[in-house]
């Protein structure tokens, strides 16, 4: 075993499928020399050089078409987008590009090719720097959307991103890149759509993924406490989605809490509640519950910030409530 | 530039195709049995084969919501294209994509585009590619005035420039947004203009002229193979009919239109034909119905193929996961 960040465990799964393959290359805004805005790439160009480590300008539409573009011709492109929010800007080239393609073309074509979208609050980066917009992408059919909340999830789901023949949104949490974990020593790729327990429990599910995850455990050692005892799942992949994870825990504690840090309204959370109760309704003895922020952009204010965004305490009392 | 007469014959049996497959779609949308929208190419054939004229079966093109010309001069299959036009699992896109979506990635067409602009980036990244594997590969970006004000065109030209990117950008000036006149979308005339923002070539031809397109996408080739970078070529041209099937096309004055159809691209080149004895009237006239019969078989083909299972709406989506059924 040996210990590395998050965000080195995200450069570890690019580093190993670049020396694999000469076609992976990555591209965006300061990624190069200066390392990417959040040093997740720092040193890859000094050790692959600039053709393979490319700085854009900032032109969203024209990293994730260039990404679109060069994927359908064969390569296969790691586009970094600054920020998740930003892919408002090259909303087209996601939505109606990327995710399309080959459905359009009846199947005759693969794009192989991962953006990468830092996401998340908590680093007092206001309301365009610290959105949770995952369901946005996971309502698109064609994109696969994946959320690793460990530095060896990280690497395993960066390298079965960049093997994917599909277009993958790689959804990185800013508050856990100088998270430390344990990796293994001979890493090995995560497929998508396998849930991970992070804590066997009997009394209530929690099903959560990136930053939450961690908000989860901690509440589950207070509730601990009360003895409740609760399962945490991290979902890991949001599409393609382990359902089967979810509703065997169920049909266990007969109580899930939803938990993630998106704006609740319109949540991805939403639409698990939705398949829950679609699917498992008859195994649920107390109503489907769900943690979100609150409904309003994301405030600058350290004070305010904390109160919108979800935590442990948010978590506690909604896991309470079900007894 | 002087111009092989096997070249000259090859471009007018494109441009032939092209407007017989079009005449061809316009009276089957106009009889119902075509449905959803559909953007003809008639009047702007010369662009279309004089750019692709210059082109390998691996080179790349992007194209528009009025793709078929594109599509048609970089080799697409005149039988496929109808069968998807009608929604036909025979179709080159198995009926999901349509008129607007038609593809064939052998072909290198990396489609027809249904969001206007959306094809300047993908252009972008298809020429990254070639030269990522030194491949002397190019790609022929098409796009209409209309698209020139979105971002993408800003966005694609500039990355192209600064990595000299083996692009050529094909503006078909056809006069109109949709129903919006250049005039009134737009502060300039002649669109090439806007290349020395990217300190590229750019230039303007006559779009309905095909060896003037010819002349001006093979330098502009040239270039981009031997690593120069992107150029700008703007055609001005003509569409002879509305925005879509079916637009009323009130923007528009008959005298405008006529004027344009004096300078109709394909009795231009026949007469070329003609009085430079490349090919002879009757030779002409058995071109006419040789390409007449090939878009007949083509209706055929799709007219008798079956329309898709429905089951297959679900499949195509990733290469991976079917999706549930209903």
């Amino acid at each position: 075993m040996r210990k590395m960040t998050y965000a080195q465990g995200i450069k570890e799964g690019m580093r190993i499928k670049m020396l694999e393959n000469p076609d992976v290359f990555i591209f965006g805004e300061d990624v190069g020399q200066f390392g990417g805005c959040f040093g997740v790439t720092a040193g890859m160009y000094d050790e692959f050089g600039e053709k393979r480590i490319r700085d854009t300008p900032i032109s969203e539409g024209a990293i994730i078409g260039a990404a679109v573009g060069s994927a359908a011709a064969g390569l296969r492109p790691i586009a970094e987008l600054m920020f998740i929010d930003f892919t408002t800007v090259g909303m087209d080239q996601l939505v109606n590009q990327a995710a399309k393609m080959r459905y359009m073309f009846g199947g005759k074509i693969t794009l192989p090719m991962v953006v990468r979208l830092p996401a998340g609050a908590g680093v007092r980066a206001a309301a365009q720097h610290s959105q949770s917009l995952e369901a946005w992408l996971t309502h698109v059919p064609g994109l696969k959307v994946v959320y690793p909340s460990s530095p060896q999830d990280a690497i395993g789901m960066m390298m079965t991103a960049i093997d994917d023949d599909n277009p993958v949104m790689f959804i990185e949490h800013k508050v856990l890149y100088g998270l430390t974990g344990e990796v293994e020593d001979e890493v090995k790729p995560i497929p998508f759509g396998k849930a991970n327990i992070k804590k066997e429990g009997n009394d209530v599910t929690i099903v959560t993924y990136g930053k939450q995850v961690y908000d989860a455990l901690k509440a589950a050692e207070t509730l601990a406490k009360d003895d409740i005892d609760v399962e945490v799942i991290d979902l890991r992949s949001l599409y393609p989605l382990d359902k089967e994870t979810v509703f065997k825990s169920i049909e266990k504690t007969h109580k899930v809490v939803l938990v993630s840090e998106e704006t609740k309204r319109g949540a991805f959370t939403g639409e698990l509640a939705a398949m829950i109760a679609e699917e498992c309704f008859f195994e649920c003895d107390a109503p489907i519950t769900r943690v979100g922020a609150l409904n309003c952009p994301i405030p600058f204010s350290p004070v305010l910030e904390d109160y919108v965004i979800p935590g442990e305490k948010e978590i506690v009392e909604a896991v309470k409530s079900l007894f | 530039m002087k111009i092989s007469n096997d070249l000259v014959v090859g471009m007018y049996q494109k441009m032939l195709k092209i407007r017989k497959f079009e005449t061809k779609a316009m009276n089957l949308f106009a009889e119902g049995k075509i449905p959803g929208f559909v953007h003809l190419y008639l009047g702007e054939e010369a662009v279309a084969t004089g750019a692709c004229a210059n082109l390998n079966d691996d080179d790349y093109i992007t194209s528009t919501h009025r793709g078929h010309g594109h599509i048609i001069a970089k080799g697409g299959d005149l039988k496929y294209m109808m069968a998807e036009l009608f929604g036909k699992e025979t179709g080159y896109c198995k009926g999901k994509g349509g008129s607007m979506h038609i593809a064939d990635a052998t072909k290198g067409i990396l489609g027809a585009n249904g969001i206007v602009g959306a094809g300047h980036n993908i252009a972008v990244g298809a020429g990254l590619a070639a030269q990522y594997r030194g491949s002397q590969q190019v790609c022929v970006c098409f796009f209409g005035d209309g698209s020139t004000n979105q971002s993408t065109f800003h966005e694609g030209l500039n990355l192209a420039s600064i990595w000299k990117l083996p692009v050529v950008f094909v503006c078909e000036n056809n006069g109109y947004g949709i129903s919006l006149s250049q005039e009134k979308h737009q502060n300039i005339t002649d669109i090439s203009m806007r290349a020395v923002s990217y300190n590229i070539p750019g230039v303007t031809v006559d779009g309905n002229d095909v060896f003037a397109v010819y002349e001006a996408v093979n330098e502009a080739v040239s270039r981009a193979r031997k690593g120069q970078g992107p150029t700008l070529i703007e055609c001005k041209t003509y569409r002879h009919r509305g925005h879509f099937e079916g637009d009323p096309t009130t923007y528009r004055s008959t005298e405008e239109v006529e004027q344009w159809k004096k300078k109709d691209p394909i009795p231009r080149i026949e007469k070329y034909m003609v009085d430079n004895k490349v090919l002879r009237d009757d030779e002409i006239k058995a071109l006419h119905d040789e390409i007449e019969k090939q878009v007949e078989e083509a209706t055929k083909f799709a007219l008798d193929s079956k329309d898709p299972d429905v089951a297959s709406a679900v499949e195509d989506v990733y290469t991976d996961i079917v999706e549930e059924a209903r």
